[in-house]
């Protein structure tokens, strides 16, 4: 069947950089999805989308001229029926008799008709097939703009051009029609351009200042940017410049511009006695300019920024960012110096006017829980200095009265740290601080020190027990406190720093009222078995098994998971688990494993099969006893999968004789609990 | 020459008068940003169309640097441009108001970043960017979505321009105070931001921060209230046409304005805790939000036609 191709343009307003690329797929999918339950498209048939700032592009190589007819079969009365059954059915189906005949279906032979369906054409689908589904595009935040009975999308749409075939598929959205033209770049094009085939579209963006494609626009700014590195080298040094890396920043400028020029601004050499971290985050999180290292790393006085255009022809554009990046240090540094002449410890007192949460108190009360909870918490982290991590909880909250964090918020804690160490503060104390947020994500690293790792899980302990004692739970998408982001951390920290400590101990030393400490238990659970499957990548089943045994101790149930993961693809783990089910549905029928307490009675165990295993599982329990090399054990455990089998080949389970069915199960009710020290076994979804 | 500041305006409401805006002066009442005045704030609701500019010198007393710091101020000048509804063509029309201020664009490099506006006082929010220029944003433009808590319809497009900012950026000084206001005629001499304006920003700076009486501003900012309640409470929802016409929603409004600037000044002398925050700003909404109420039935009433359609109180 002849097939054409497909493309469409929705040509927009400058949609938001971050809600691109998940628009585009969504597009795909819902479009290809539709036309491939048409069977209009192979299913490993070729598509692609592209987007900049101002246009979401589909492209489909090949799609069908019409669905093609089908025939279904309609299955009428038997035919043992009567002959004014069979009739009736014909005039239903709006045939003659004649034209019914008899197909045999499993459940006997019955009087059939085959209808054919004509397929649809698809010049004719696509009129309102592409309409809805641009409209069904999911964005996370809408708006109308034609008015309330108007359609909803991220930013307005201001042209629409569809071709199927070479021609245009006519619909209209907000009272754009679709049509053969587009548009070129705002200033290096023509705003309208005929179009009359993909190839030829893509020819004309060419030319008409559109880099269509993101990943050519992401090449252009990291060429230019080598280039620009590669040129300013200082004369005659061996020194070389280099791009610090931000691919989300990359990709921010990416989607901000239709044609991406990258070029290089300086700063004055003498900002570079603020901190780094200061310059950085205005350089990065304001201006979305990439910064520069120096040879030995540190941050040169250099930016790259990159203009939605092909060249700063006058140099104005380069001075113009120069301008606005001098009057943001220049802030900054006002800040940093006005900031200088209050030191932290000083701040304190201030803290009584920041309110942390209106029922939960200052930031002075908060501080002074943290630094409270620190000394409890200070058993289980065995390595921090207890006395620096608690001065680090007590200067830890003074940074929000300063004027670099009101301005910088994204630097609270690092602010706090780079200040404690420029007043005198131990390089233990500053660390803490300077970490005592992290991770604010799981890519994020923990804290640095045993002393950080400390604070953090106290000020997230506190916030987390404070907010479940009043009723502040997380609910849905709402976590404006973003306790989820803070049991996470701890869950991280407690993995990362291989802290064996309890998560009820550490719950309970946060004094949580009531019933939030049931709550919190609950919560951790659940952002536990998240870590474990999304950060780490273990299975569900495997999560299952492990946490079905003890889910108190991270670092603990982290080592079962990765034993797990190991001792798995070994050919006798499977089968064990699947005989491990056997055994608990066995009990579970004969009453519930808590009936068969105790140790069995070996007197009462038959030669043979029974005391084999029994010999072989006592075995290899003396041997693996109180190991937490788990893998070994899981190994130990499923070498007994041969034993088990024979056991029940060659053993009735439900004896005749009351006494020895009792003790079998009792033996089983043993095995049950003495090999599920790792894991629940039977929680694993055997293959 | 670059532009001075008072051309500049000139040429932004020259731009916009050609487009069918109505040129108004200030408002008298002090706001905190031009959306606040009645031609932006009650003229964007209900379905009649308006065109406005206007210069609004919008006060924002935390904001307030002593005169000292060379990009930040208490008081800063708004230029705000209303188009209901948007126009098809409305970043074009924009794009062309920066060209005829002399920025040729194929010079400088311009982005619309995502920026959304939401001011939680006016129960108002819209969809819309941060204008960059050379990497500095120059215009706020936004398309209203809600205002006053109702949905508006049409949807109108707001252009607010940094007029300071875009005047340093023209004249390329680094602080505000060096911008040149007027330009030197024969016989007159030129002055500087600073002559026009340092005193405004000391003198307000020290009233903001240490002067004004926290327990007055309490007072007046009740009293401000108490009126505007007494008179939204007075409304004659019930009765005839020309009765609704008469009556004073406007400056019902005022009283709005005035706490609203009343709860600026008491967050910059640091007298509003952040849990009494939310709870005032909440009051200030509630009369933002009867206003804009009243104001469309008024407005019902004023165009004897039944109640619009499209005017649908969100609830």
């Amino acid at each position: 069947m002849p097939s054409n191709e497909f493309f469409l343009e929705i040509g927009t307003e400058e949609i938001p950089d971050w809600m691109i690329e998940p628009a585009l797929k969504e597009l795909q999918n819902l479009l290809w999805g539709d036309l491939l339950l048409r069977s209009l498209v192979q299913e490993d048939g070729l598509a692609e989308v592209h987007a900049t700032p101002r246009r979401l592009v589909l492209y489909i190589p090949a799609v069908l001229d019409k669905q093609p007819d089908i025939e279904k079969l309609v299955t009428g009365p038997p035919k043992s029926a009567p002959q004014r059954a069979a009739e009736s059915f014909a005039q239903k189906m709006g045939v003659p008799l004649s034209q019914i005949e008899v197909v045999s279906t499993p459940k006997g032979e019955y009087w059939g008709f085959r209808q054919k369906q004509k397929g649809l054409q698809t010049k004719e689908l696509l009129k309102t097939l592409v309409p809805d589904t641009v409209l069904r595009i999911h964005f996370p935040k809408t708006m109308y703009w034609t008015g309330k009975n108007g359609p909803r999308f991220i930013r307005p749409i201001r042209s629409l051009l569809a071709l199927y075939g070479r021609r245009v598929v006519p619909f209209s959205i907000a009272g754009v029609k679709s049509a053969a033209y587009t548009f070129g770049h705002r200033v290096l094009g023509k705003p309208r351009i005929k179009v009359t085939g993909f190839q030829q579209f893509l020819e004309e963006l060419k030319n008409n200042g559109v880099v269509l494609k993101a990943d050519e626009r992401r090449e252009k700014i990291l060429a230019d940017a080598a280039r620009l590195l590669a040129a300013a080298q200082p004369e005659g040094s061996p020194r070389r410049r280099t791009l610090r890396e931000n691919p989300t920043l990359l990709n921010t400028l990416v989607y901000l511009t239709e044609f991406p020029t990258a070029d290089m601004g300086q700063f004055d050499p003498a900002y570079l006695e603020l901190p780094e971290e200061v310059l950085v985050t205005v350089m990065q999180h304001h201006q979305k300019y990439l910064s520069v290292s120096d040879a030995a790393g540190k941050l040169a006085p250099r930016f790259i920024f990159v203009m939605n255009l092909d060249e700063d022809s006058s140099g104005a554009i380069c001075h113009g960012n120069e301008r606005v990046l001098r009057a943001r240090f220049n802030d900054a540094r006002f800040f940093w110096e006005t900031d200088q002449k209050t030191p932290l410890r000083d701040r304190l007192p201030m803290l009584e006017h920041v309110t942390f949460q209106s029922q939960l108190g200052t930031y002075r009360q908060k501080t002074e829980r943290n630094v409270a909870l620190v000394r409890r918490l200070a058993a289980f982290v065995p390595q921090a200095p207890v006395e620096h991590a608690a001065r680090a909880a007590e200067l830890a909250k003074c940074d929000l009265t300063t004027e670099l964090v009101k301005e910088f918020t994204e630097l609270q804690g690092v602010v706090g740290g780079l200040y404690a160490r420029a007043q005198g503060e131990p390089a233990e104390v500053a660390d803490a601080i300077y970490d005592h947020y992290k991770p604010e994500s799981m890519e994020e690293r923990s804290p640095r020190t045993p002393a950080g790792a400390l604070v953090a899980l106290a000020d997230k302990l506190d916030t987390l027990a404070g907010c479940f004692t009043i009723g502040l739970k997380p609910s849905g998408s709402s976590d404006p406190f973003a306790l989820r982001r803070a049991t996470q951390g701890v869950v991280k920290i407690l993995g990362d720093h291989n802290l064996h400590a309890p998560l009820l101990e550490l719950i309970a030393a946060a004094q949580p009222a009531g019933e939030a400490a049931g709550q919190l238990l609950e919560f951790f659970l659940d952002r536990l078995r998240y870590y474990l499957r999304e950060v780490r990548g273990f299975r569900y089943d495997e999560v299952n098994a492990v946490l079905a045994v003890g889910a108190q101790d991270v670092p603990d149930a982290i080592a079962r998971c990765e034993a797990v993961r190991q001792v798995r693809p070994t050919s006798n783990f499977e089968p064990l688990s699947a005989a491990f089910k056997r055994i608990q549905n066995i009990l579970r029928k004969a009453g519930g494993v808590e009936q068969f307490q105790g140790d069995p009675e070996t007197s009462l165990l038959e030669a043979g099969a029974e005391t084999e295993l029994y010999a072989q599982a006592r075995r290899v329990l003396e041997e693996t006893k109180g190991s937490t090399d788990y893998e070994m054990v899981l190994r130990r455990t499923a070498e007994l999968r041969p034993a088990v089998d024979t056991f029940f080949d060659k053993v009735l389970v439900m004896a005749e004789d009351e006494r020895v069915r009792r003790n079998r199960l009792t033996f089983l009710a043993w095995l049950l609990r003495a090999f599920t020290r790792v894991a629940d076994f039977s929680e694993i979804v055997v293959s | 020459m670059a532009l001075s500041f008072q051309d500049l305006i000139f040429r932004l409401q020259e731009f916009w008068g050609r487009q069918g805006c109505v040129i108004q002066t200030p408002y008298d009442v002090e706001v905190g940003a031009g959306t606040m005045c009645p031609e932006t704030f009650l003229r964007v609701l209900g379905p009649q169309p308006y065109r406005v500019a206007y210069v609004q010198p919008s006060r924002r007393p935390a904001d307030g640097r002593y005169g000292d710091n060379p990009n930040r101020l208490f008081k800063h000048w708004q230029l705000q441009v209303i188009l209901k509804p948007s126009p098809a063509d409305i970043q074009d029309l924009y794009l062309k108001s920066l060209r005829h201020i002399g920025i040729d664009l194929r010079k400088h490099d311009i982005k619309f970043e995502e920026d959304n506006w939401e001011s939680p006082t006016l129960g108002a929010w819209g969809i819309g960017w941060q204008v960059m220029l050379d990497g500095l944003e120059i215009t706020q433009f936004t398309y209203f979505q809600q205002c006053g808590g109702i949905d508006l319809d049409p949807v109108p497009a707001e252009l607010t321009y940094g007029l300071e900012r875009i005047a340093a950026f023209l004249q390329d000084v680094d602080s505000v105070y060096d911008i040149v206001w007027n330009p030197p005629k024969r016989g007159a001499s030129s002055f500087s931001y600073r002559d026009v304006r340092h005193a405004d920003e000391l003198q307000f700076s020290v009233y903001n921060f240490e002067r004004a009486d926290v327990a007055t501003l309490w007072q007046l900012f009740e009293l401000h209230e108490k009126e505007c309640r007494r008179l939204l409470a007075e409304y004659p929802s019930g009765q005839e046409p020309a009765e609704k016409r008469r009556f004073p929603v406007l400056a019902a409004y005022d009283q709005v304005l005035k706490c609203s600037h009343l709860f600026n000044l008491l967050d910059s002398r640091g007298a509003i805790s952040v849990t009494e925050r939310v709870a005032v700003i909440g009051r200030v909404r509630e009369l933002a939000v009867g206003v804009a109420r009243s104001w469309i039935d008024q407005n019902v009433a004023a165009t004897f036609t039944s109640p619009s359609e499209e005017a649908v109180v969100a609830e």
